[in-house]
């Protein structure tokens, strides 16, 4: 009943990798299992050691009764009550030391095995009644843990061995703090492509996958595990057969991602000699080295949100300027397109409460972006002169996010004509020429690309929200995710209105969105017509490899073909395996 | 254990069934007893019933019957006792 059994569980790949290691439970509080097995000699002193733990956890559930009864009423303490006689539930006991005896497991990863056993099929019960009292076994097993840890547990900052984490989420600053050194891999049951774990995984370029839905019930600190950050699947407990096709899977891997290292120094151009622009996609200056490393041809989405998160106060002009010369001094003479302020009214220092804005009932159709910032000029002026002041040290253009109508626009280039006349009389140096662009992620501005084309001197379309406002579908809901794709015919349709847009008045058009770093997208939007891609660093290499794989005149006939096509499934289907033919591994 | 155990029928009577509160009153009863204690649904496992894990594991609703098993040196008793207990149980609050 206790074997452990191979379990594949399905989530979003954020960052690419196979990584094969011992799992580390990370849960809200931090505990984690240290160490799996412990030598046979030491199994007594490992079931001495259980029985003291259980002994005091027992007794401080005990003490949170009387204290909870004394407080506000034995109705409430109740639950205690219940805790304490789990703790000694001679069964659980009976249990946990069965595994020390016969597995020689260590008391921690013991106790973690029975109790997440035992929620597991509380879980199964049908009735909602029991199926809840899973939470307080969690309860329990961290009850115990700590007893048995004590000071023992350690946070994620100072791990000795390497370990793939697994949490129900990890927080940015979790995230941020990770040591890649130790953690080779990580799995999340919550969270989006975009959320910020996601992107943060990228940037430190740790495997990993999200939004995998409850899997913690399945899984015990020191489990095998494996991360497929390629295709986005964790396994629990791989049977032999499936490490070693991983095991297989990962030289693989590796050895394909030297050879793409080995493209660095080759342009991004077609089998018939078309050159196509390849960007990366950045958050933080430090990714700038990331760009280079794999022969970015420039930055073509330079996110500035961080600037501005995690803060009491706006930034100033100041850190702005610093922050883009930071880049600018890293990329030397390659183009960096600055993207303004693309945020919601909740996310930042000023706007809180300024205008009652905080508790907008649907964000994303509500005060964010460059609408809010048209309604805090303060503040937009701020990060237009620094970028304008930047400009005189490098190729930096300018991007309004999120724009949804003409009126916008002028009314965003106005006030940038105005922050420049400004710096003119201070006599301070920017380029008078600074290129001025638009994202097209509403669908509203797709649908007048050609009146806005006239107006800048590039487009850049924003596939995530281009197609989550498209099919009205949130992708990190999973109720409604399968209508995101960005195969769907609607999607398909605005881009191609996109580009002829672009090509009728003779600008550029580049894609930033996702879209454009997934491998089974590059044919078609090269057929598309598109000429301009920017996507995460990592992904630089594999959609070079596509590019340089295939001819425009093939890319025509894909894009022609997909066009015709009724379904996002038809599309996807086609796109697959056209690109499996290309590059069969990167489809896997 | 002295030979076979003593037995007997009861009936869930509590309208949440053999819920966590029920469970903690009944195993902080049977523990008073030296007797060993066993529950199980017809056909079903015999399962040790001074463990409340088991008991949640047998998520015995209302009017449910279980059979209720005692041996030891006060099994007599502690049949009494338990039986009553289940049959009549009910939770007062919610």
């Amino acid at each position: 009943m206790l074997s452990n059994h191979m379990d594949i569980k399905r989530g979003i790949p954020v960052a690419p990798g196979v990584v094969i290691g011992p799992a580390l439970v990370v849960d809200t509080e931090g505990y984690r299992i240290p160490q799996k097995f412990v030598d046979r000699k030491r199994r007594e002193a490992e079931i001495e050691r259980l029985g003291q733990a259980l002994k005091s956890a027992a007794r401080e559930v005990r003490a949170t009764q009387e204290a909870i009864n004394a407080k506000i009423g034995e109705k409430y303490g109740a639950i205690f009550a219940a805790h304490a006689l789990l703790i000694e539930d001679p069964e659980l006991v009976r249990e946990i030391e069965e595994l020390i005896r016969g597995k020689n497991h260590a008391a921690e990863y013991a106790v973690s095995r029975v109790m997440r056993r035992h929620a597991k099929a509380l879980e199964g019960l049908d009735s909602g009644q029991f199926s809840a009292r899973s939470a307080d076994l969690f309860d329990i097993e961290k009850a115990i843990l700590r007893n048995l840890l004590g000071s023992r547990s350690e946070p994620l900052q100072h791990l000795k061995h390497p370990v793939v984490v697994l949490a129900h989420d990890l927080s940015p600053s979790e995230t941020a703090t990770l040591d890649p050194q130790m953690v080779h891999a990580f799995a999340t049951e919550a969270g989006g492509r975009t959320s910020h774990t996601a992107i943060m995984a990228g940037v430190l370029e740790i495997p990993a996958v999200v939004g995998l839905g409850r899997f913690l019930t399945d899984v015990s600190g020191g489990d095998e595990v494996i991360v497929d950050g390629n295709r986005g699947v964790l396994i629990l407990n791989p049977d032999d057969e499936t490490r070693e096709h991983y095991e297989k899977v990962r030289k693989r891997f590796r050895s394909f991602e030297k050879k793409l290292v080995a493209l660095r120094d080759l342009p991004a151009e077609t089998k018939d000699r078309v050159r196509v622009v390849l960007m990366g996609n950045i958050e933080f200056p430090q990714e700038i080295k990331h760009c280079l490393e794999r022969g970015a041809d420039g930055v073509g989405l330079y996110r500035t949100e961080f600037l501005y998160l995690n803060r009491t106060t706006d930034p100033t002009e100041a850190e702005h300027v610093d922050a883009y010369l930071t880049v600018l001094r890293t990329l030397g003479p390659k183009p960096v397109v600055i993207r303004t302020l693309d945020l919601g009214a909740d996310k930042f220092a000023s706007a809180q409460g300024a205008w009652g804005v905080a508790d907008e009932r649907n964000p994303f159709l509500g005060l964010r972006s460059v609408r809010l910032c048209l309604r805090n000029l303060a503040l937009f002026k701020t990060q237009m002169r620094a970028i304008l002041r930047a400009s005189a040290f490098g190729d930096v253009r300018i991007m309004f996010p999120m724009v949804s109508t003409l009126l916008e626009l002028r009314q965003c280039k106005m006030i940038l004509a105005e922050v420049k006349e400004d710096l003119e009389d201070e006599g301070i140096p920017f380029n008078r020429k600074l290129p001025v662009g638009t994202m097209i992620e509403v669908p509203s501005a797709a649908l007048i690309a050609d009146q806005l084309a006239r107006e800048v001197s590039f487009f850049s379309i924003g596939t995530n929200d281009l197609i989550q406002y498209t099919l009205a579908a949130d992708r990190t809901n999973e109720a409604v995710s399968s209508l995101y794709s960005p195969g769907d015919p609607a999607v398909l349709r605005l881009l191609e209105m996109v580009v002829r847009a672009g090509r009728d008045h003779n600008i550029e058009v580049s894609v930033c969105g996702e879209m454009s770093g997934e491998p089974m997208y590059t044919v078609l939007l090269i057929g598309l017509g598109l000429r301009q891609l920017s996507v995460t660093p990592h992904n630089i290499p594999e959609i070079k490899k596509i590019v340089r794989s295939v001819s425009v005149t093939e890319a025509d006939k894909v894009a022609r073909e997909a066009m015709e096509m009724e379904t996002g499934r038809d599309v996807n289907n086609y796109l697959r395996e056209i690109t499996r033919r290309i590059l069969p591994e990167v489809v896997g | 254990m002295n030979g076979t155990p003593l037995r007997t029928t009861v009936v869930i009577s509590n309208p949440q069934g053999l819920h966590m509160r029920p469970i903690t009153a009944f195993v902080e009863r049977a523990g008073k007893f030296r007797s060993a204690v066993y529950l199980s649904k017809q056909e079903g496992q015999r399962i040790n019933a001074k463990s409340p894990l088991a008991l949640l594991g047998l998520a015995a609703e209302q009017g449910t019957e279980l059979i209720l098993e005692v041996s030891g040196p006060d099994e007599q008793k502690a049949l009494e006792a338990l039986a009553e207990f289940l049959a009549s149980y009910k939770t007062d609050e919610d």
